[in-house]
């Protein structure tokens, strides 16, 4: 693995008496495409909200590009360069398509043509058909293709998709693996957070798996898929 | 000037100011406590339940005795006003907080209007023998005006929270903000929970009602100056804590009391909203829940 | 984009001479009397919407911004005999002021904590005015207004083309909010905090500055508002007809963009204007309460939503 451009020390995060997370140790590499698997409830979501700045972790720290982020907010870190997508899309509504892209442009600083960026990247994910349809007029499809190019337009250097693909259809999900895919091949580290198997599978060149709150097991697609713990997780005895 | 009889007066008072406030939050406690709907009105539909109160005062009813009548209609007031709530906001998916916030302050308005209407905007008081003296023990002074609603209060308080907590039904009230979909696996109906818990905070401003006008008298717009003791209370008590509400309203009818006696009673409408704000201030995560 | 802005300034400029004209033009003074009514709302409902309307925080509290503008433009004229655009500006200052006060102590959490807060302003600062006896306490005081220019016929007029600036201005800043980055930022607030904040917005220093300008809009109503009536008091100043119609006019009009609350200020104040001959205050409150719960409930997008809806014109 290449130097990590993201890396977590200890994080750990409890609602209450509750331990969602933790604590748990992970570096993503530079451009490495990272896939994280585990049942409802373990802690995924939990731990891109600890990366992202939504939420503070208890206790642990956060790195990114060798820099402590533990304690910026959620808006620099996005202006750093880490940018995701939610699990249930959460598109600015009262908006067009074309606007939410600009929300991103206009606060991270993106240099160069803000309308034009912002035009490429619709076109990329297939949506300039709908530049200037109201946001909550989309599709579920349209929404998740959505939720990345907001991720992506500000050119950041780690995405995290949170269930990109979820309630998708087969050519749906390969449409949404081909736009990971691209954005990895320029450069940038993907972590992949997904319940469709094949897809992660098919994608990750490295999977974690989660499980409450604790990262179980780790490794390349068939050792994940070989491990005794993570059938034991997925399957029972 | 500071004599020690003064203090002790304004203590006492404060704590028996602060059970009836404590009443008055009680609706409010569970509607946007447990249930979390933001209704505003809360004060007002106290105000209103007052008047209910001075109604039928004025033909010889005892108030307490017209208190425990306005039960049923104040009930199915409630059952009414949140069937209409749900019928706008909740089958588009989930209330929105603002919209809900407006809706309640069009809808206390609406009301002060027309209890100014129906009774004229000036003050209202009942006048029952019980509550004409006071009660000396020693260098305290305690008028009974204050001292029977203030006992009303916990009784009130008790009860609900024994429904609450040990009932069945009180028990679905308690789950469903959190677990709605288990709630209809066991065959509730969750709307029909809500509505019935509306109904019963809506219940508990007729006692509360009468309670205020038994302290003092009171005018269509008196919820306004309750809005900042209620909220206060139910949010610092931690969102839904009834006994944790029953502590908090002591502690800001004392600091009232306080501020009344060596600074001005002209004060102590800001003194709630004070607490309130640096509470805010001081764990803007909020004061219940998990932190962020 | 451009040609918009040109019409918007043109528009702008016929205003603001109609304001400067018509005082000579027309002879009845109580159109001016009317008219600074319904400017003062214009004013009041489009500074509650860069807040409420915009990033979708409600502000209970509009009269206690407006009472505060009333309360220190009476104090600064009286005391030091400050002229009228000086107490304008020290209002928006103040009011700036208080917006942030208000904003930071309750921001940090959810929507309903800072309109519960809002709430509670107008009860304390009613309650501070009460208290200061320089301020005339519950009864009151009288102010006796400066003589108007030459370039105005009477003080009525003359109160009325101030109101028609403050207005136009305030007006010329919201549109300036709504189609700047700022606007674009205050909406992906309302439509979602944590995804406005992953997308690099810095949601609570973009909250504080809409508290401010909106606050400042709000004390700037008010100031003039003192050498309208002569006489200031509480309740009049702090008055709930006016933290009412501040939320129901925007709602009535459309929250999204800088038209809504123009419209709705324009239609509400002028039938309350026609009406207060007719109806007294309690009827119009009546009113204004049915119409506002009419409209969150069955066409929360206002008027301009009902007529606008399949014009569907990007922003961009
Ligand atoms: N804000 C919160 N308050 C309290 N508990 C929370 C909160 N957010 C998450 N949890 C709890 O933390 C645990 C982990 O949740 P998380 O959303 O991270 O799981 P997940 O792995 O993303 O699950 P899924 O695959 O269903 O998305 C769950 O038990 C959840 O109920
Ligand atoms: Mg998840």
């Amino acid at each position: 693995m290449t130097e990590a451009v993201l890396s977590l020390k200890g994080v750990e995060k409890r609602f209450g008496s509750f331990r969602a997370l933790g604590p748990v140790d992970l570096d993503v590499g530079a451009g490495e495409r990272l896939g994280i698997i585990g049942p409802n409830g373990s802690g995924k979501t939990t731990l891109i909200n600890c990366i992202t700045g939504v939420y503070r972790p208890d206790s642990g720290s956060v790195f990114f590009e060798g820099r402590d982020i533990s304690h910026l907010q959620a808006h620099k870190r996005a202006r750093m360069g880490i940018a995701r997508s939610f699990q249930i899309p959460r598109p600015f509504i009262g908006m067009t398509v074309f606007e939410n892209l600009l929300v991103p442009l206009d606060y991270c600083h993106v240099e160069g043509s803000r309308h034009e960026r912002a035009r490429a990247v619709l076109a990329s994910v297939g949506l300039s058909g709908r530049s200037s349809d109201p946001s909550e007029k989309l599709t579920q499809l349209e929404l998740r293709k959505l939720e990345l190019a907001r991720a992506l337009v500000g050119n950041p250097k780690v995405l995290i998709a949170d269930e990109a693909m979820a309630g998708l259809s087969e050519e749906e999900i390969d449409e949404v693996l081909a736009i990971l895919l691209a954005l990895n091949r320029s450069g940038v580290a993907v972590i992949m957070i997904e319940h469709i198997m094949h897809a992660v599978m098919r994608f990750s060149e490295r999977v974690v798996c989660f499980e409450t709150g604790r990262l179980i097991a780790a490794g390349t697609s068939s050792e994940i898929a070989e491990n005794p713990l993570v059938q034991k997780v997925y399957f029972g005895e | 000037m500071l004599s020690i009889d003064i203090l002790l007066n304004a203590i006492v008072t404060g704590i028996l100011l602060g059970s009836v406030y404590a009443s008055l939050a009680l609706g409010l406690g569970i509607t946007f406590g447990i249930l979390h709907i933001p209704n505003i009105a809360h004060p007002t539909l106290v105000v209103a339940g007052a008047f209910f109160v001075y109604t039928l005062t004025q033909w010889g009813l005892d108030p307490i005795v017209a208190a425990l009548i306005g039960l049923v209609p104040f009930y199915l007031l409630g059952v009414v006003l949140y069937a209409f709530y749900s019928a706008v906001f909740e089958r588009k998916g989930g209330a929105n907080v603002l919209q809900s916030l407006t809706l309640f302050f069009g809808l206390s308005l609406v009301i002060e209007i027309l209890l100014s209407l129906g009774f004229g905007s000036e003050l209202k008081s009942v006048s029952v023998s019980y509550i004409g003296s006071s009660l000396k023990l020693g260098v305290l002074t305690v008028p009974y005006r204050l001292l029977i609603p203030a006992l009303l209060a916990p009784v009130t308080i008790a009860a609900v929270w024994f429904y609450l907590s040990r009932t069945n039904s009180g028990t679905a009230i308690r789950a469903v903000a959190h677990e709605e979909r288990a709630l209809s696996i066991a065959g509730l109906n969750p709307a029909s929970v809500k509505r019935h818990a509306f109904g019963i905070a809506t219940a508990t401003a007729v006692i509360a009602g009468a309670a205020l006008i038994m302290v003092g008298p009171i005018e269509p717009f008196a919820g306004r100056y309750q809005i900042g003791r209620v909220f206060a209370i139910v949010v610092l008590a931690g969102m839904g804590s009834i006994p944790g509400s029953l502590v908090i309203a002591i502690i800001i009818g004392i600091a009232e009391a306080l501020v009344s006696s060596y600074l001005n009673p002209s004060w102590s409408p800001g003194v709630a909203f004070a607490i309130l704000l640096l509470g805010l201030a001081l764990r803007p995560q909020g004061l219940f829940g998990a932190a962020r | 984009m451009r040609k918009n802005s040109l019409v918007f300034l043109a528009g702008i400029v016929i205003v603001l001479a109609l304001g400067f004209l018509m005082p000579w033009l027309l002879r009845n003074p109580f159109y001016f009397f009317a008219g600074y009514v319904v400017l003062q709302y214009v004013t009041i409902a489009t500074g509650w919407n860069i807040l409420g309307g915009y990033a979708g925080y409600i502000n209970f509290g509009a009269a206690g911004f407006f009472g505060a503008g009333v309360y220190l433009s009476a104090f600064l004229f009286t005391s030091f005999g400050l002229p009228l655009p000086l107490c304008i500006l020290a209002a928006a200052i103040v009011g700036a002021i208080l917006g942030v006060l208000m904003g930071y102590l309750t921001l940090r959490i959810q929507g309903v904590y800072f309109a519960i807060a809002t709430l509670g302003l107008v009860v304390v600062l009613e309650t501070i005015v009460h208290n200061i006896s320089g301020l005339g306490g519950a009864s009151g005081m009288a102010v006796y207004g400066p003589r108007p220019p030459a370039w105005s016929p009477g003080p009525s007029q003359y109160n009325f083309t101030v109101m028609v600036v403050i207005a136009v201005v305030s007006v010329a800043l919201a549109r300036w909010v709504e189609i700047s980055w700022i606007g674009r930022g205050l909406r992906a607030v309302r439509a979602s905090e944590d995804a406005a904040e992953c997308s690099g917005v810095p949601t609570l220093r973009l909250k504080l500055v809409a508290c401010a300008l909106s606050g400042a809009v709000l004390a700037a109503a008010g100031a003039p508002y003192p050498f309208y009536t002569s006489f200031v008091e509480p309740v009049t100043a702090f008055s709930l007809i006016i933290g009412l119609n501040a939320i129901a006019m925007p709602l009535i009009g459309g929250t999204r963009t800088w038209v809504g609350p123009v419209i709705g200020a324009l239609l509400l104040a002028s039938v309350q204007q026609i009406a207060t001959v007719t109806i007294s205050s309690e009827l119009n409150i009546l009113f204004v309460g049915a119409v506002l719960i009419a409209f969150v409930a069955f066409a929360p997008g206002g008027i301009s939503d009902l007529f606008g809806r399949k014009k569907g014109r990007a922003r961009l």
